[in-house]
């Protein structure tokens, strides 16, 4: 039996590589993938948990949650082949029209 | 149905029909409904006449207008006696001037502006005689007052005349406060602002004295004076009369209406309408008797030398005001009001008159003219008329009228009394001279324009003409009906008014009223003659005078130099200190500081905060993270 601590482990070392991930990339669709890292182990320490705690709805939170990224990788790849069509660029130093 | 509410309300549907259709549909109809409704509301004030000399005195609550705590105003009326003869003069006289309007504004411009303001002139002006509440009678004060200020700015164009109202409205504004505190002042006292329960209740307050600004006062003389405040501005009485010889600048039936028949009548009208108050103060009473005496004096000298034939019966509108005032500072309130409605009549019509002249000289100035007798012999028979009647010539109306006041300020036996009656019987010859020394030169002798003027000369139109005749008649005989018992007559003019302003307490026989009356007479007929030796007979006599007592000429040519004084202490530094401080300080620095420095500040501000805006993608990641790392510490920490 694996204990719960290493699933939380895992979710945290998944995490992490998302969030630095995000931070040190340039590129769009690597960005994008780090996010969905971050979702993923989130998705991990759900049904980690939810299975510890004989609860379901960490399941089912779950299901959510994969919706959602499924969701935001449509739009975003959508964002992106808009980008790349307009600016030949996947690279978002290059894009800052919204700067104050 | 009401038929007395017509009085008032027809004349504001006139204003409402001509104000809204005028300009574009009834264009030189304008006077129609103007016309017809001052017509109207004059048949019915002699049907409301005729119920109030029956007995019929109305007095009710229409509707109750402001309800605030233990505050409580009604729209209601009050039709009594006093009441009734204004409204005969105020209808009278208006629809006379409402008709020689008609000729002496055609073609005008603004003809149906014009009508549309004396229409609602009318209607304030009934509102103020009609009200049965001291707020009514000050929505009325103010309402003919903004209408003067429309109709001496009438023709706004002109610089002057745009001045001229301005000045009005705003020396009146210096008499309307102290009115309006005087309302307050009558509230707090009795705890409502209608007549009835004021007059009653004002007997339980003699001798009650008040802390007003940090002096011990008479509660009534502090009333009464407040009130006589409004009446000295609205009158144009000393100090504030700077404005009623300016106000020429209107239109001349505005000046024959607004500015000597009625308007400036008002304040006598509120001193006799409050008589309650004022006799219950002999220093109010004083007060008003001197005040009006001194102006009654003052601008009648200045009346002697000037040469604006409207200006001269300006001033002379001011000195008879003053009269009235003196009437009722001795206590003969039906005297003054007797002054007021026989004077609306020859003033009318000498202010008409002048119009005519004007109307077919085509300036104001009486050097300038001479000999229009021959041109306009009915312009000329009528104001001859006016002038014997505003000069107390035996038998004509004003004659009554002024010899009433004269009696009465010598039959009240006091130091004041004796004082204005001085002063009256010295007005009794300035009168007929400044009157005919108007007459004579404007009408007498050669014409002294230009050839071009000259040629000009006409008697004006039946639509002006007849309006003076009639207007004629009532100063001929409108006197006729308060000839002195001495004289035979009943005095029905003050019998008729007792009920409301009461009986004077005079005592004097019959031989020492002949003697005053003759000692005024003669000297009346002095003045006549004077008049016409100088302006006459021997012309260079003035000329001379003019010469030889030139500092005194100077003073009175200059009116005493009133307006310069105001200038100097009044207005320049008004005006100075709206520049320098309210314009330059308050407006420049604070107002300006505060619109201007408050999107500076956002400004500057936000000039800073907008860089953390770098359109960088991963520094909003980092700053998100970073937040939700914080967020974490805190919940795990320090919550």
């Amino acid at each position: 039996m694996v204990p719960l601590s290493w699933y939380m482990l895992l979710s945290l070392a998944v995490f992490t590589i998302g969030v630095f991930g995000f931070l040190t990339r340039r590129n769009v669709i690597l960005m994008f993938m780090s996010i969905e890292l971050m979702l993923n182990a989130v998705n991990i320490n759900l049904i980690a948990i939810s299975h510890y705690m004989q609860d379901l709805r960490g399941q089912i939170l779950a299901f959510f949650v994969i919706v959602v990224a499924a969701a935001e990788a449509a739009i975003g790849l959508a964002i992106v082949i808009a980008l790349f069509r307009n600016r030949a660029t996947a690279h978002v130093d290059e894009v800052q029209e919204m700067k104050g | 149905m009401k038929l007395y509410l017509l009085i008032p309300f027809l004349p504001l549907a006139a204003f409402i029909i001509n104000i809204l259709l005028g300009k574009e549909v009834l264009r030189n109809k304008a006077h129609w409904p103007s016309c017809l409704a001052i017509i109207g509301s004059f048949i019915i004030s002699v049907i409301t006449l005729f119920d109030v000399m029956n007995g019929k005195i109305i007095n009710e609550d229409l509707y109750t207008w402001i309800v605030s705590g233990k505050f409580k105003v009604s729209v209601g009326f009050l039709i009594d006696q006093l009441t009734a003869v204004m409204l005969i003069v105020v209808t009278c006289v208006g629809s006379l001037i409402h008709i020689y309007s008609i000729g002496y504004m055609h073609g005008d411009k603004g003809y149906y502006r014009f009508f549309s303001y004396l229409s609602l002139f009318t209607f304030s002006m009934l509102m103020l005689v009609t009200a049965n509440n001291f707020l009514q009678l000050y929505f009325g004060w103010e309402g003919v007052g903004v209408c003067s200020y429309f109709l001496i700015g009438f023709w706004y164009q002109k610089r002057a005349a745009a001045d001229a109202g301005k000045k009005a409205f705003i020396v009146n504004r210096f008499g309307d406060f102290g009115f309006a505190i005087g309302i307050f002042m009558i509230f707090l006292t009795f705890g409502t602002i209608h007549y009835a329960p004021v007059f009653e209740g004002v007997k339980e307050y003699v001798g009650h004295t008040v802390n007003f600004l940090g002096w011990e006062v008479d509660l009534l003389t502090l009333i009464a004076l407040l009130l006589f405040c409004g009446a000295i501005g609205k009158s144009a009485q000393m100090p504030l009369h700077v404005w009623l010889p300016d106000a020429m600048e209107g239109p001349t039936p505005v000046s024959a209406l607004i500015h000597a028949a009625t308007m400036v009548t008002a304040g006598v009208f509120l001193v006799a309408r409050c008589n309650a108050i004022f006799g219950l103060s002999p220093v109010a009473m004083n007060v008003v008797a001197i005040v009006g005496g001194i102006t009654s004096v003052f601008a009648a000298t200045i009346a002697c030398v000037q040469n604006d034939i409207k200006r001269i019966i300006a001033y002379s509108t001011l000195s008879h005001l003053g009269m009235m005032f003196v009437a009722c500072g001795v206590g003969a309130f039906a005297a003054g009001v007797f002054h007021l409605y026989t004077h609306a009549f020859f003033k009318a019509l000498l202010f008409l008159g002048a119009g005519s002249v004007i109307h077919a000289v085509g300036h104001n100035d009486v050097q300038r003219m001479g000999g229009l007798r021959k041109y306009m012999p009915i312009t000329y028979a009528t104001m001859f008329i006016a002038a014997l009647s505003a000069g107390g010539i035996p038998g004509l109306a004003g004659f009554f009228s002024k010899d009433e006041i004269v009696w009465s300020a010598y039959a009240a036996h006091t130091g004041v009394g004796n004082f204005v009656w001085l002063l009256m019987t010295s007005i009794a010859f300035f009168t007929p001279f400044y009157s005919f020394r108007m007459m004579f030169l404007a009408f007498h002798g050669k014409f002294r324009g230009t050839h071009h003027e000259q040629h000009h000369l006409h008697e004006s139109p039946k639509v002006m003409t007849i309006p003076l005749i009639l207007l004629a008649v009532g100063a001929f005989a409108g006197g006729w009906v308060g000839i002195p018992s001495v004289l035979g007559g009943g005095a029905h003019f003050a019998h008729f008014l007792e009920p409301v302003v009461g009986h004077p307490d005079f005592h004097g026989t019959h031989a020492e009223e002949f003697r005053i009356m003759g000692t005024s007479t003669t000297i009346a007929i002095i003045g006549l003659v004077l008049a016409f030796i100088f302006y006459i007979s021997k012309t260079y006599i003035p000329a001379k005078l003019a010469k030889d007592y030139n500092i005194p000429y100077r003073i009175l040519f200059n009116k005493y130099y009133f307006d310069e004084l105001y200038d100097s202490i009044l207005v320049k530094p008004t005006m100075w200190s709206a520049r320098k401080i309210l314009v330059g300080f308050t407006d420049a620095k604070i107002i300006e500081g505060v619109v201007n420095g408050v999107p500076k500040l956002i400004g500057l501000f936000s000039g800073r905060l907008r860089r953390i805006q770098t359109g960088l993608a991963h520094h909003y990641g980092i700053f998100m993270t970073a937040g939700a790392f914080f967020i974490i510490l805190y919940m795990l920490f320090w919550r």
